[in-house]
């Protein structure tokens, strides 16, 4: 039997380890991060303080909340998806049809009253979502196809398709950057008073709302845990999986479709070119530091779109903006990785004898 | 069609498939040891920028070859880590991996972009071989990076079918319990698969921004390194297969780029997006249950091997 | 035929206990070289825990185990096979993806670099042929029926050089047919001088078959006997033991009184169903309960118990007959249907299919009935009536818990199992079906749920009892039916048998039904 540091598993968690871990990851992700800062030259004190005083002030504050907003509905879509032990990696394609959608009824379709016009639109962009992951849930609920790959493949599939518009058919004439027109402004979400913010965010901490009150709550927030825990039980209580695997597949794309409607309708108006931008990996980062509770995601979501904004103030002083997705990757590294001192505590360096 | 465009449909081809090969057989070892690493994308740019970081700072290939091959396995060991002694999801780590390759490629790349290294992997014709009409030129001048791809398929077919260590590996991905009680070590031959493929990912970003580009720039593979998970689950988990998927994927995005000024009607997006609608299909006819067939993709894929659970 | 003198191998005066419970006291048995060797008894009774003593998967509080007249330590299953014991364990630990030989080579065989395919499987036939197990090397494993299967893992132990193999349960997944093929098998075995020990629960399948048989109860040696001395009394008698019914009580008396009973309600018609494996596992099972009737399900596990109790439930599809409730025709009504139309299950497996272990008490109450008016409505869950119910159920039935809002795999399994009966039964069922709803309790969480039976039963709801333990079956059913092999063979009023003629239908003797 070999002889060297022995970890065993821990029976129980203190509380107290539980919140400090993460905490303790993040600065030593932060502290990570500074290796490469000063190794590349710069001062990493200095870039972190202009990176908080960034989103300290009121404009950043505003920004980096605009920026996290699409971050917040992806790590939720991802959130909705995992309650059921399902991997939906295809939010940025959903994001994408839910813009598209979105944006071709704002700009082409009928002439409404904006009420029933952003109505509209919120829904078609969820129906938009809903259908790009109904091709991966359909797959999925009947003959068990893992719906990682599938959800994962579609990304490119409605990604190229966004392209194709916003080079192509839907270009804005004149213009030298891919993207479509401007919706007309009657049809845009107003502002939360003066500052800023569109009240795009106030839908969206609804959802997160809701959403919780769904898992605890309701009767089918209480089916998908049940799923979730148990699958074999589940079908002895009756439920039937499949179709709430179909269901579950689809709201999770529905939320990431409202995504593109938060684009289109509260914060650029418009459809541009890799509009999604990764932020449907992002939201599985984000769901999985926010231990996938529903209320924390914003917050997480947050903290993600302060870290883009940050880092392009900081651009002006010569660092990469690149600075924000590397923080935001060792940040996720060092958080999965903590967990060890969860599970495990050190057991010596005694051999054990074999049960 | 013209030779000369014949010529160029497959070189291109070639190389592409050069540049998604090592990465696509890197991850068909990692996921025959049951671990699926969704951060191909990041991997490849940490080799992509190291590699030429090292060759614009030290103007020495084969010292850049070196660095990317440390990078790949400190990488892979990172993702081992995670996966099988932490026992983490695994597509959560693989979008931190992506994430973090991006960024810090992103990140370190700043000071090369847009350098010039002066330096790169040429074209080394073979001597006779070359000469052969159309494949000569398309196949036999190629760089050496290329010409050892030639060389990693057929080894990685007779490793993974025709030797002891190759049927391990085949187990490892199927039914882990059933090998450990045949007294192998499972954690330690997933930790040398997973660092493996890693090695062989950043050998790929290497090989895109040495070989096929010559320069740096942010997120350069594009993309490449999805392709290269798309083409594990196309080939069946098959190197040889995966080749031929390579080569087709890459000959669709060329011949696009062609049938483009032939139809213009056909938007180039449809023959990019093809691969990737190929392989839903692939993947649903594949792995699919229909009732009594077997799924093609290894059975403890993506499950974290657990001892006391056995 | 012939057994020379000495023994391969002795395990002496074993001794082995889990927390509480004792395993096996003082067991001694020896095999000797050429015989077929087999340990009968009850689930439970200690046989398993023997062989993973035997194979060094768990190691001995006491005791020796002699082989080839050494002492010996064994720690683990490699130590095992070194020696020359190797056992076939229920569920197969086979690769499917590769061929029959990388199989048996995974274990065994040349360290060499490359597979040199060709050796391999020229090896595999000869060491095959040599008992004449058919199996084909170059075969993908999961090309092959579990009979082939079973072959392949006999085969690996062969080519590791196995002088004594342990077969847990060998027949239970195979054909009659393909189990007397393995039975040849492991009797040319025996006969080139290795020692077979089988572990079974069926006394004709040993009877025939074995050469000796051991019969371990309650983790000791209750009897050993050569195969030609034994007689289905005698094993039945050691296997369930020489017991006396019971005294009747006022209780069982009423049992009598047919009166109590209602009119036939659950009527079930030659029903046939598969089990996991896509063999026949239900054989055309009829039978018939009546309102307030306690029907007893005898017979060794593993004989379609669990296969009846799931098709009742609606969990098995029925491939042949039909299953009417009140008239109402069931056999492809979905298992929210079976819910509603008032049918209950107590399934075996109560922590992987009954409950959530994960989840609380209180959202363990409401598992089936998420969508009733009373826990939820427009679909908000009603917390107050859930936790009231939790409460009530808990008080009702004694049910000691740590806290209403704690995951119930914390709980014991006796409260674990009230709770489940708490449940089902506050649905007011029409039939509810328990399966083995006392293993692995303590006498007074026992002696509860039998209460909650007899007390269901009083109140008209039709019962099916499904036991191992016959005395139980006795005390508490009004007619008792034999499962054997996925076929009853026979129902009797429970006055009217005695242990003996259920002993003999267990073993697979066909009685006319009264």
């Amino acid at each position: 039997m070999s002889r060297y540091l022995r970890f065993r598993k821990r029976t129980s968690v203190s509380a107290l380890r539980r919140v400090m871990t993460p905490v303790i990851s993040v600065l030593a992700a932060l502290a990570f991060c500074a290796l490469f800062l000063a190794l590349m030259g710069h001062e990493p004190i200095a870039v972190y303080g202009k990176m908080i005083s960034t989103v300290g002030s009121t404009g950043g504050l505003s920004r980096s909340i605009e920026a996290g907003i699409p971050l917040m509905l992806t790590g939720l879509a991802v959130t909705f998806g995992y309650r059921m032990n399902l991997n939906n990696i295809g939010a940025d394609g959903q994001y994408a049809l839910g813009a598209l959608l979105c944006a071709g009824f704002a700009l082409f379709g009928p002439v409404m009253p904006p009420v029933f016009k952003i109505l509209c639109m919120f829904v078609i962009a969820m129906l938009g979502g809903a259908l790009a992951a109904l091709i991966a849930a359909f797959p999925k609920a009947q003959w068990g196809v893992n719906e990682t790959i599938l959800t994962m493949m579609l990304n490119y599939v409605f990604l190229y398709a966004m392209d194709y518009l916003v080079y192509g058919p839907w270009k804005e004439p004149g213009q030298m950057v891919a993207q479509t027109k401007a919706i007309k402004e009657k049809y845009w979400l107003p502002d939360l008073g003066s500052t800023g913010v569109s009240s795009v965010l106030v839908i969206v901490l609804l959802i997160a709302v809701l959403m919780y009150l769904f898992h605890t709550k309701t009767k089918w927030g209480y089916k998908m845990e049940v799923i979730r825990q148990n699958p074999r039980a589940a079908q002895y209580a009756g439920m039937s999986v499949r179709t709430a695997t179909l269901l579950t597949l689809c709201m999770s794309g529905a939320i990431a479709g409202l995504a593109g409607f938060a684009q289109v309708a509260g914060i650029l108006h418009r459809v541009q070119a890799n509009l999604p931008d990764g932020a449907g990996y992002t939201g599985i980062v984000i769901a999985f530091l926010a231990g996938l509770n529903p209320l924390v995601v914003p917050l997480v979501g947050f903290f993600f779109g302060a870290l883009q904004i940050s880092s392009v103030a900081v651009q002006l002083t010569g660092v990469p903006s690149q600075v924000s997705t590397m923080i935001q990757g060792s940040i996720m590294l060092f958080v999965v990785a903590g967990e060890f001192f969860n599970r495990y505590e050190f057991a010596g360096v005694k051999s054990k004898e074999r049960a | 069609m013209s030779t000369a465009l014949l010529i160029s449909i497959i070189s291109t081809a070639v190389v592409y498939a050069a540049t998604v090969l090592y990465a696509a057989v890197g991850e068909i070892f990692s996921q025959r040891a049951g671990v699926m690493n969704l951060g191909l994308e990041g991997i490849m740019l940490m080799g992509a920028v190291s590699g030429y970081m090292v060759a614009v700072y030290q103007q020495n290939l084969f010292l850049a070859m070196c660095v990317v091959i440390l990078v790949g396995a400190a990488l892979g060991l990172v993702f081992s880590f995670l996966t099988v002694t932490m026992q983490a999801d695994q597509t959560v780590c693989g979008m931190a991996m992506l994430t973090f390759g991006t960024g810090l490629s992103g990140f370190l790349g700043k000071s090369v972009a847009g350098v010039n290294a002066d330096l790169a992997f040429e074209p080394i014709p073979i001597p006779v071989l070359s000469r052969i009409p159309v494949l000569g030129p398309s196949l036999f001048s190629q760089n050496i990076l290329v010409y050892l791809i030639y060389l990693i398929i057929p080894l990685s077919m007779i490793y993974i079918y025709k030797t002891r260590a190759g049927m391990i590996l085949r187990a490892l991905g199927e039914n882990p319990a059933a090998l450990d009680s045949a007294g192998y070590n499972v954690y330690a031959l997933r930790y040398a698969y997973v660092i493996f493929g890693s090695i062989m990912t950043a050998v790929g970003g290497a090989v895109v921004s040495l070989a096929y580009t010559n320069f740096w720039s942010d997120g350069m593979t594009s993309g490449k390194g999805w392709i290269a998970v798309a083409l594990v689950v196309f080939s069946a988990w098959n190197p040889l297969t995966a080749t031929f998927g390579a080569m087709l994927f890459g000959a669709i995005s060329i011949i696009g780029i062609d049938v483009q000024t032939l139809f213009p009607s056909v938007p180039s997006q449809v023959f990019a997006a093809l691969p990737y609608i190929a392989t839903i299909i692939v993947l649903i006819f594949t792995t699919g249950n229909f009732g009594g067939r077997r799924s093609s993709a290894p059975a403890a894929l993506t499950i974290p091997y657990d001892r006391e659970k056995r | 035929m012939e057994v020379k003198k000495s023994p391969v191998l002795e395990m002496k005066h074993i001794t082995k206990t889990f927390g509480s419970v004792t395993a096996n006291r003082d067991v001694s048995l020896s095999v000797y070289p050429g015989e077929i060797h087999a340990l009968l008894g009850e689930n439970g009774a200690g046989k398993s825990t023997l062989m993973n003593i035997l194979t060094g998967i768990y190691a001995p509080d006491g005791g020796e185990i002699i082989y080839k007249g050494k002492h010996r330590d064994i720690h683990s299953p490699k130590d095992a096979v070194a020696l020359g014991i190797g056992m076939v364990h229920q569920h197969f630990r086979l690769i499917p993806t590769l061929t029959v030989a990388e199989n048996v080579f995974l274990y065994s065989g040349k360290k060499t670099f490359f597979l040199h395919r060709d050796e391999m499987e020229k090896e595999i036939r000869e060491c095959s042929s040599q008992y004449n197990l058919q199996v084909s090397p170059e075969a993908y494993v999961w090309q092959l029926s579990v009979g082939e299967q079973q072959r392949v893992e006999i085969v690996k132990l062969l080519h590791q050089g196995a002088e004594v193999l342990i077969l847990d349960e060998p027949s239970a997944v195979l054909t009659p047919q393909e189990a007397q093929s393995m039975f040849d098998t492991l009797r040319r075995m025996a006969d080139s001088g290795k020692a077979v020990i089988v572990i079974s629960h069926k006394m004709n399948e040993v009877m025939t078959n074995a050469d000796r048989i051991t019969v371990l109860k309650n983790g000791m040696v209750e009897d050993t006997m050569p195969a030609s001395e034994a007689t289905v009394a005698r094993l039945t008698s050691a296997v369930v033991g020489e017991r006396t019914l019971p005294q009747q009580t006022t209780e069982d008396a009423e049992r009598g009184d047919q009166g109590r009973l209602g009119e036939e309600i659950f009527v079930m018609e030659n029903v046939s169903a598969l089990n996991d494996r896509g063999l026949p596992a239900l054989k055309g099972v009829s039978l018939s309960v009546r309102a307030g009737e306690i029907f007893g399900i005898a017979g060794v596990a593993g004989n379609g118990q669990r296969e009846l109790s799931e098709v009742i439930a609606g969990l098995r599809p029925v491939t042949e007959g039909s299953l009417t409730l009140s008239g109402k025709e069931l056999s492809k009504a979905s298992v929210k249907e079976h819910i509603r139309e008032g049918i209950a299950l107590i399934p075996e497996d109560r922590l992987q299919t009954g409950l959530v272990p994960e989840l609380s008490f209180v959202q363990n109450v409401i598992l089936k009935k998420s969508d009733s008016e009373r826990y939820s409505r427009n679909g908000i869950l009603q917390e107050k009536a859930m936790h009231a119910d939790a409460a009530e159920y808990a008080a009702r039935y004694d049910i000691r818990h740590g806290g209403l809002d704690l995951p119930v795999g914390l709980m014991s399994g006796g409260n674990q199992q009230k709770l489940l009966f708490a449940r089902e039964v506050s649905g007011k069922p029409r039939l509810i079906v328990a399966a083995y709803p006392v293993r692995g309790l303590d006498i007074g969480a026992a002696e509860s749920i039998r209460g909650i039976l007899r007390e269901q039963s009083r109140q008209g709801t039709a019962i099916v009892f499904i036991s191992e333990e016959l005395e139980e079956i006795f005390s508490m059913c009004d007619r008792i039916g034999v499962l054997c092999d996925g076929e009853l063979m026979g129902i009797r009023a429970a006055g009217e048998t005695d242990l003996k003629e259920i002993g003999r239908m267990m073993s697979g003797e066909r009685e006319e039904t009264v």
